[in-house]
């Protein structure tokens, strides 16, 4: 909260200057329904932190958790300042006609569409945090141990965060060729280990949101085609809206399981002829908000780096750069705009405001007219920071400034480098 | 010439330059600025003719708002951009041990920048230092209504720069709406709200994120004076905030004044006397004076002073010049609140004066309208300056001085609310083009096993200790979990 001093140039002596973080006004965070309470009060947080007053609109697929967030929050926080605003699309619609000085969404891309343009009308500065296809580069792993601590951290942060249901969830896996058999061999092992025999009763995965997105992902693996790169999985359960953790090899790449955000249990692995080829996969498809890659291979993690762009890059593990406060967590191109989490969160929703202190004694008396080329001069030496052609001009030592040209003259534009 | 032939080419070839990675290197970018450089040096007479043409800038008004602006901007990038382009370490906390976190700057990829007509040589160059010191690829769409400086932009900037990078595609509002059909990794707009909402509603459909420099009306307060050396500053920086940059016409132009009631007067007399010091005396020999940029402002600011209750407030100047678009520079007295002059951002060289029975009072009056760009305030009253600096809110807020907010690359130039999204200048103008990717490094070697299923209550507590950073009581957890095995294991 504290205002920052800002150095100023000598020239600006003794004028001082500051930054003053101020809130913004009236924030609106908007709510996805698969982390209902991180993702309503992360946001609340920064929002706080800056010193505005919020409304929070949680999403109404997860009704309990919106509930519980309507009812406790006016009783822990200043109800006054703070509000839950309960309800589907025509509530979200109703909010949106109003003037906010920011607002904060979570959520897909289509409806991320909507939220900006109702944003544009009042000229509301918008935060979008959106999802995308987060692909996780496995290359071929000697050590054994190695293989198993990425396979672990895969299938954890897949099927165990929201059974895949998270923006930052593990969507396809791109492999080479050779390793995917010990790849899938491993997932095997590891699937029973971590999720028992019975996940369902084990209560070790979490289930679909709902009956909607249940038949958009059976949907998905109804393509024939599809249905038999099925290697590990593939039960599904309408009635407790489960879906096992699905593993499927090469499904086609224009099928819909390849084109859209899977957002489920279900698991592709591509392979390819050369790792490398990894990088131009990613580069030929929308930037996602995270690129995973277990690769102990320097070049690849150097390339991956400055050839991709995507939200963030995450070597050897997954999901877990969604709790470091001190790095930034947001996407780029297609998965979002914006971020957030420790201080990023704060500077969310604050504006930094410029102070400029000046006093009436010192003066830059020759920025105003009446012109001459006297003024023309001082002004050219003190763009340049030249103080010490500065003090000569106005003891009158010195009469012209060298080094460009006079209004009369210019030369001819020099090609230097051919494109 | 409206016709956009060839924009897909042109589009898919910049793209392409990006997918190449040119723009990246570090080399390259500097060779650019230098070009910019380079490009102003050699063609300041050029640049003279063309605002002359557009606006009849003075060559000294050139210097001290477009050129030198641009000059000074580029050599602070060329001697930083390579420290703005260095990874910067993000600290990890020890329960992610063993870890590495660092911030990386990288270029959206290919950007547009639309320019506006009143400043169109710093406002097109400006950003184009940023989104070049940032490693993107530029289109520049200058405004219609400055054609002179947009064809001397559309004919100059391929001579100095990489074609093949940066381009310049001219036209009028038919042309804006084709570029805005197309997908940009960032869009860049200054210019008026009405049409950054149009910018920003157009770049909703590619959630493509925006900076809009926008405007709005930016007061000064000035607090009574005693002494007549502190006044005649004060008048002076007014008056050179006002009629100064391009006849009031732009966004960080004082737009009207807060004063108290007694102090109006005196204030005015002052103001008279530095019009006539700075620009002449009537009329006819009205000098250092850019024009109105065209006919329809020229009667937008005419249809302004028709109000009969305008006219009768004006107090000095309110002369027009239809054929040679010039207003002389007019102060009006308490014209009333609710006409266009002061509801609407003025935009020209028509000072309103609008008296108060305390200034304090200002804070209120200020606080009822949009967020302004910059508010300006001339006091010594320390007191009074921290109730203005704490109850109200702009892009800025500048104290006894006018515009110089402007000049420091060290301040964030932007606005709040409806006067924009977004900032720029200095480093501010690398991260506005930049998107900063968060690159996390772990280790295969230590694993937190309490992050997977299958769940128990120790997994639990463990994350709620981890959580906390209590690393203490971790490890008593651990050491707890140890001995329990430990004894289980004996039995």
């Amino acid at each position: 909260m504290s205002s920052k001093s800002v150095k100023l140039p000598i020239i600006a002596f003794p004028s001082t200057a500051e930054l003053v973080p101020e809130p913004l006004g009236v924030v609106l965070v908007i709510s996805s329904w698969n982390f209902p309470f991180g993702l309503s009060l992360e946001p609340l947080i920064g929002a706080i932190a800056a010193g505005n007053a919020v409304v929070v609109k949680p999403s109404e697929l997860a009704p309990a958790s919106a509930a519980v967030l309507a009812e406790t929050i006016p009783s822990f926080l200043d109800n006054k300042a703070i509000k839950v605003i309960q309800g589907g699309p025509s509530v979200s619609q109703q909010l949106l006609q109003l003037k906010w000085d920011k607002i904060f969404f979570t959520g897909s891309a289509e409806v991320g569409r909507m939220v900006m343009a109702a944003a544009a009308k009042h000229l509301t500065p918008v935060i979008m945090e959106l999802g995308g296809k987060c692909p996780a580069i496995v290359d071929s792993l000697s050590s054994s141990w190695d293989r198993q601590m990425a396979m672990k951290r895969i299938i954890g942060g897949k099927f165990g965060t929201c059974a895949g249901q998270a923006c930052i969830g593990i969507d396809y896996i791109l492999t080479e060729k050779k390793f995917a058999p010990i790849l899938v061999e491993q997932i095997k092992v590891l699937m029973k280990n971590i999720f028992g025999e019975n996940p369902v009763e084990a209560k070790s995965m979490a289930r679909i949101v709902n009956k909607h997105h249940f038949l958009r992902l059976k949907q998905l693996l109804d393509d024939p085609l599809v249905k038999s790169s099925i290697v590990v999985g593939g039960s599904l359960d309408e009635n407790h809206l489960f879906i096992e953790p699905t593993i499927l090899v090469d499904p086609p790449l224009n099928a819909l399981i390849m084109k859209e955000e899977i957002f489920g249990p279900l698991l592709p692995i591509i392979t390819l002829e050369n790792i490398e080829e990894s990088i131009d996969f990613i580069k030929d498809r929308p930037k996602p908000l995270t690129i995973y890659a277990f690769t102990k291979n320097r070049r690849l993690r150097q390339r991956l780096i400055f050839e991709t762009s995507s939200g963030s890059v995450t070597f050897n593990d997954t999901i877990v750069q969604y709790a470091a406060d001190t790095i930034p967590f947001g996407g780029v191109g297609e998965s979002g705009f914006g971020r957030y989490h420790g201080k990023f969160s704060f500077d969310a929703f604050t504006h930094e405001k410029a102070i400029a202190n000046r006093n009436f004694l010192t003066d830059f008396w020759f920025r105003l007219p009446p012109w001459s080329d006297y003024k023309l001069q001082l002004f050219k030496s003190a763009y340049r920071f030249d103080y010490l052609s500065l003090l000569l001009i106005t003891l009158g030592l010195k009469k012209s400034w060298s080094g460009s040209s006079n209004s009369t003259q210019s030369s001819p534009p020099p090609k230097t480098t051919n494109y | 010439m409206e016709a956009l032939d060839g924009l897909e080419q042109s589009l898919t070839e910049l793209r392409q330059t990006f997918t190449s990675g040119r723009t990246r290197d570090v080399a390259w970018r500097k060779d650019q600025l230098r070009a910019i450089l380079k490009l102003i040096d050699h063609n300041e007479a050029k640049i003279n003719l063309a605002l002359h043409q557009d606006l009849c800038k003075h060559p000294v008004e050139i210097y001290r708002d477009e050129i030198g602006v641009v000059k000074k901007s580029a050599n602070y990038s060329l001697s930083c951009v390579e420290k703005w382009m260095a990874p910067k370490k993000g600290r990890i906390p020890w329960l992610f041990f063993p870890s590495r976190g660092e911030v990386l700057p990288e270029p959206y990829g290919l950007v547009l920048i639309f320019v506006a007509w009143n400043f169109p040589i710093s406002l097109a160059l400006d950003p184009l230092i940023g989104a070049i010191s940032a490693g993107n690829t530029v289109v520049i769409k200058p405004s219609d209504l400055s054609p002179a400086c947009s064809a001397f932009l559309a004919s100059t900037i391929p001579l100095y720069l990489d074609p093949t990078a940066v381009r310049v595609i001219e036209g009028g509002a038919h042309v804006a709406e084709q570029l805005l059909q197309h997908r940009w990794d960032k869009i860049f707009f200054t210019g008026s709200h009405r049409v950054g909402k149009i910018v920003m509603s157009a770049a909703a459909k590619h959630l493509t994120p925006v900076t809009l420099e926008l405007g709005g009306k930016c007061p000064v307060i000035v607090d009574t004076l005693s002494d007549p050396s502190e006044i005649m500053v004060a008048a002076k920086r007014v008056a050179g905030g006002k009629w100064g940059p391009c006849s009031g016409q732009a966004c960080i132009a004082i737009d009207y004044v807060l004063v108290d009631r007694k102090f109006a007067p005196i204030l005015i007399e002052f103001l008279k006397k530095i019009i006539h010091q700075f620009y002449g005396e009537n009329l006819k020999n009205l000098k250092y004076l850019s024009r109105i940029v065209n006919k329809h402002h020229f009667a937008r600011l005419c249809s302004i002073l028709e109000d009969p209750r305008v006219a009768a407030s004006i107090v000095y100047g309110g002369s027009l010049d239809e054929n040679n678009l010039i207003i002389e520079p007019t102060i009006l007295l308490d014209p009333p609140l609710d006409s266009e002059i002061m509801t609407e951002e003025i935009f020209g060289p028509l000072l309103p004066i609008i008296t108060l029975d305390n200034i304090h009072e200002s804070i209120e009056f200020i606080n009822l309208r949009p967020k302004p760009l910059a508010i300006y305030a001339f006091t010594k009253d320390e007191k009074f300056k921290k109730l203005v600096l704490m109850e109200t809110s702009s892009g800025s807020l500048t104290f006894n001085d006018v515009m110089v907010q402007f000049l420091c690359d060290e301040l964030p130039f932007g606005g709040v609310g409806q006067s924009g999204i977004g900032r720029y200048h200095g480093k501010y103008s690398f991260d506005t083009f930049s998107h900063e990717k968060a690159v996390l490094y772990r280790s295969f070697f230590l694993e937190l096993e309490p992050r997977y299923p299958p769940w128990n209550e120790f997994k639990l507590q463990f994350l709620r200790f981890a959580y906390i950073f209590d690393y203490f009581r971790l490890l008593l957890l651990l050491l707890g979990r140890k001995l329990q095995q430990m004894f289980a294991s004996s039995h």
